[in-house]
């Protein structure tokens, strides 16, 4: 089995080099998105200035009145975002602490591969259930809701997320050594004490890591946006009304021309 | 009321949140399930999957969307495994502690947080624009594989290092090279571990709807790409061709995208009932994931 | 377990095997005419199997890029070629063939629940949409007096849509010339899901997608204030578009096919398909035939293969009836 024949030597060199090419494609990868969103940035930042982009209240770039402010967009982002965080950071920290301090070994069991499902379904469903189940309901509820929102797509973001900040928390109270909770114990404090006064300032950077974790996730979420959440960039805090985010924007332009085309002005 | 009665009041409110919340989720599950399920199960005939989409809807089906995600499929796991794996087992056996290392592993985590449309972008930009692929399959299966590609990598590195070192020196004392460590003994030690990130990253990969959509894979497709294996009347009976890599193509959650976006009540039907399809490969995969996982959990005894 | 895997990727191939073609032909552009090429695409390949026809919806003017530089053989447009468009396209040697394919009335709608807008003249639209309407006008009581002080929600065509081009040089003057604070989008679809979900909502497309989602959407008749063609508000169908009293958001649709293209037998075949079934597949989608004539003189053309436009290359033309259609064609 371990014969070796004479150009062992040679395989072996060659295999760990080809091995290393291999790697080097993680790094081309992250050096190709830099380039093609530095090129992109680039030309755009030639004829807007940084300022303009950053503080202009209106984002309508292929209108006759152009503005070019990031504002809109941002708030889109950010609204979504923090209307998904609003549910999925008590539910999934509190389910964490549930699941870790309280539930027995078969709830456990039956509950954690139940969560892996929810944040296995594709997003892409998850936005037909945000625009066909969930603003329907809601709109029965709140009048004057239009079709097209932030706050259905940013609940149902939210609930996608929850499984994220619940396996992470979970392993980060699991991190937290027993003897502290059994010190809680001893001096007489009850599990919902020893859960939100001991293990929970214990595992804190687990659990920060966590949101912070969730946060870029819910900000990163294109479909259910794309779908569910609007598409008119609209500087508002009003969750009823269509606004759109910076991923959504990003798929509506690609589907148009004029991106494509810039890229052939740059490339060809 | 004294405290210790509010706080052991306080402790069952608190059982009981955390009971909800845990089933919050499970039923939020419950009821897209039920909905979707209800909404399109009386699609679900022989001729919804063999049916190219049309503007009517009762007569649209996901031919040509099942069958591209295949395509799409087959194209990243040729491209991802080998590459992943290969830059695990690199960065696990063989990497010096160098800069460079450090580097790679900066990249790769870096890639598994960056969201999935950028890496669309980076496929219009890298491969239908500068490698000329315009909207082929083989534009979309390349973008999927550098999506898919850091999840692999991280999942194949924890399966490697679960497998303990001694293995490895017993192999070197009996005069093993490197590569015939890791090839014979380590890989197929660690494979049930690897098969289950694979194929978990590979049932991700089949719900990505942004990347593709921003490398264009959005129009009406009523035809398949060309198999690689097509029969023909004369000698030698089977024509290999790679051309069906470079045909353009629709997928599966792109479909399910495109009907959703159609306001007519027939769409939503179709829509639900490709969600099914979607949902059930998804589920399936994921199962046997699972099922691999806890085979091998039960096997490996060390 | 090899010897299964390798039965099952047999079986499939060998099932998929007759679905696949070698000939595409590649169709782009407006989101209006969309319904109509799929249309056809679709009862075409049906009889064709052999042929593969694939359609994209990157609007008119996105169409007439792709279009100029020989990526796509026909390309869709809801207005006729502009001259820069037509320059583009001679750069790469590329001559079209003009085919107008169907009459479309632009529809203005609005949500069910509105209960106060029946019709409303062309100064009001432009009062709505014209790019100095941008952050100012913001309430439908700003458009006339009497409605009620809610707050003016939009949904209009995107810049890249020839449907985008065609109404703000209708009701604005000139082409491109819009707010831009509104939902835009070159997918009719879209603007369709958000009027019929937003009370205070008004948006405009093509008259197909409001025939395909009548029980969603009210229609709002359009007062052009010019007696000549017809007194007071008209709202679009296909009569008060044939007889050209809906005026000025009546215009033809074309298709414009390269002539290098033309000469591969799939895309003459499926051209003469288009313009022999149009009169019927047309009006089952939504939109308004030309007459009979009308397709034939398209036919002659397409046969002859005569080149150019017979608008001069100013894109969107307002109020073109469908007799001058006829009289420009010949």
């Amino acid at each position: 089995m371990f014969r070796k024949n004479k150009f062992q030597k040679l395989k072996e060199y060659l295999i760990e080099k080809l091995l290393f090419l291999f790697s080097l494609v993680s790094i081309f990868a992250t050096v190709g998105i830099i380039a093609v969103l530095s090129f992109e940035a680039f030309a755009f930042f030639k004829e807007v200035s940084l300022l303009k982009f950053f503080t202009d209240t209106q984002w309508t770039p292929l209108f006759v009145k152009k503005h070019f402010g990031i504002l809109p967009l941002l708030c889109g982002t950010l609204l979504t975002t923090l209307i998904a965080m609003l549910i999925a950071l008590p539910v999934g920290l509190i389910s964490a602490a549930y699941l870790s301090e309280y539930a027995s070994e078969k709830a456990r069991n039956i509950i954690k591969p139940v969560m892996e499902i929810l944040a296995a379904i594709p997003t892409v469903v998850y936005g037909y259930f945000a625009l066909l189940f969930v603003t329907p309901l809601l709109r029965k509820c709140i009048p004057g809701m239009s079709g097209f929102n932030s706050l259905s797509s940013g609940l149902v973001t939210g609930t996608m997320i929850i499984p994220l900040i619940s396996s992470l928390s979970e392993d980060a109270f699991h991190a937290v050594p027993m003897g502290l909770r059994e010190a809680g114990y001893a001096l007489g404090s009850n599990r919902m004490q020893v859960s939100l006064r001991i293990v929970l300032p214990a595992a804190f950077s687990g659990v920060c890591a966590a949101c912070v974790l969730a946060i870029s996730r819910a900000m990163g979420e294109t479909m259910i946006v794309a779908i569910a959440a609007g598409q008119q960039p609209r500087l508002t805090l009003n969750p009823l009304v269509p606004v759109e985010t910076i991923t959504a924007y990003i798929v509506q332009v690609i589907v148009s021309y004029k991106l494509r085309k810039h890229f052939q002005q740059v490339y060809e | 009321m004294n405290k210790r009665i509010l706080n052991k009041r306080l402790d069952g409110l608190f059982k009981v949140l955390g009971i909800l919340t845990t089933v919050f989720g499970m039923l939020v599950l419950l009821v897209l399930f039920i909905d979707v399920f209800l909404d399109g199960a009386s699609r679900l005939s022989l001729g919804f999957f063999t049916s190219f989409p049309s503007r009517k809807p009762e007569a649209a089906g996901i031919l040509s969307a099942w069958v591209g995600t295949l395509w799409i499929m087959a194209v990243t796991a040729f491209i991802a495994i080998p590459l992943g794996i290969g830059s695990a087992i690199y960065l696990e056996e063989y990497a010096p502690k160098n800069r460079l290392t450090a580097l790679i592993e900066i990249s790769i985590a870096n890639l598994a947080g960056v969201p999935s449309v950028i890496f669309g972008l980076l496929g219009l930009g890298l491969f239908v624009r500068w490698f000329n692929l315009d909207r082929s399959v083989l534009a979309g299966g390349l973008t999927l594989a550098i999506l898919v590609l850091p999840v692999i990598i991280l999942s194949t590195r924890e399966a490697l290092r679960a497998i303990p070192f001694s293995i490895r020196e017993a192999s070197y004392a009996v005069g093993a090279t490197k590569w015939q460590t890791v090839y014979l003994q380590v890989l197929p030690a660690a494979l049930g571990n690897i098969m289950t990130g694979v194929i978990l990253a590979m049932s991700r990969a089949v719900g990505e709807t942004a990347p593709l959509i921003t490398i264009g894979a959005l129009t009406y497709i009523a035809f398949l790409p060309q198999p690689p294996a097509v029969f023909s009347g004369e000698f030698p009976f089977i024509r290999l061709s790679l051309q069906g890599l470079f045909d353009p193509f629709t997928a599966l959650p792109i479909q399910i995208f495109n009907w959703v976006s159609r306001p007519q009540k027939g769409f939503s039907v179709n829509a639900s009932a490709g969600i099914i399809v979607l949902l059930g490969i998804t589920l399936a995969m994921n199962s046997i994931a699972v099922i691999l996982r806890y085979r091998q959990r039960k096997k490996t005894r060390w | 377990m090899k010897r299964i895997m390798c039965f099952m990727i047999i079986a499939v191939i060998a099932c998929v095997n007759q679905a696949y073609a070698a000939k595409l032909i590649k169709v782009d552009g407006s989101s209006t005419v969309f319904p109509i090429t799929e249309a056809v695409a679709e009862e075409f390949q049906k009889e064709n199997s052999g042929i593969k026809v694939m359609v994209g919806i990157s609007g008119t003017g996105g169409g007439f890029k792709r279009f100029g530089r020989g990526e796509t053989d026909i390309s869709d447009a809801s207005r006729p070629i502009k001259s820069k468009e037509g320059d583009l396209a001679r750069e790469n040697n590329i001559e079209y063939i003009e085919l107008p394919v169907a009459y479309d009335g632009l529809a203005v709608v609005v949500n069910p629940q509105n209960t106060w807008v029946s019709h409303l003249t062309v100064k009001e639209l432009k009062k709505m949409w014209e790019p100095d309407a941008q952050e100012t006008v913001t309430k439908w009581s700003q458009i006339r007096a009497g409605f009620p002080d809610k707050e003016l929600r939009l949904y209009g065509a995107g810049t890249d849509s020839g449907t985008f081009d065609y109404f703000t040089e209708a009701i604005c003057g000139k082409s491109g010339a819009s707010r831009g604070d509104f939902t835009a989008s070159e997918d009719d679809n879209v603007l369709v899901e958000g009027v019929s979900a937003e009370e205070n909502g008004l948006g405009y497309f093509g008259l197909a997608y409001y025939e395909q989602n009548k029980d969603k959407l009210k229609l709002v008749a359009i007062d052009d204030e010019n007696d000549a063609n017809g007194k007071g508000p008209v709202a679009p169908a296909i009569d008060t578009v044939m007889d050209s009293t809906y005026q000025p958001l009546a215009r033809p649709i074309f298709i414009y096919v390269s002539v290098q293209s033309a000469q591969k037998e799939e895309v003459a075949k499926f051209v003469e398909f288009y313009l022999a079934h149009a009169g019927q597949l047309v009006k089952e989608v939504g939109y308004i035939p030309l007459p009979d004539a009308a397709y034939q003189a398209a036919l002659e053309r397409f046969k002859k293969r005569v080149k150019g436009s017979v608008f001069g290359g100013k894109g969107a033309a307002i109020g073109v009836k469908i007799e001058d259609l006829l009289k420009r064609q010949k």
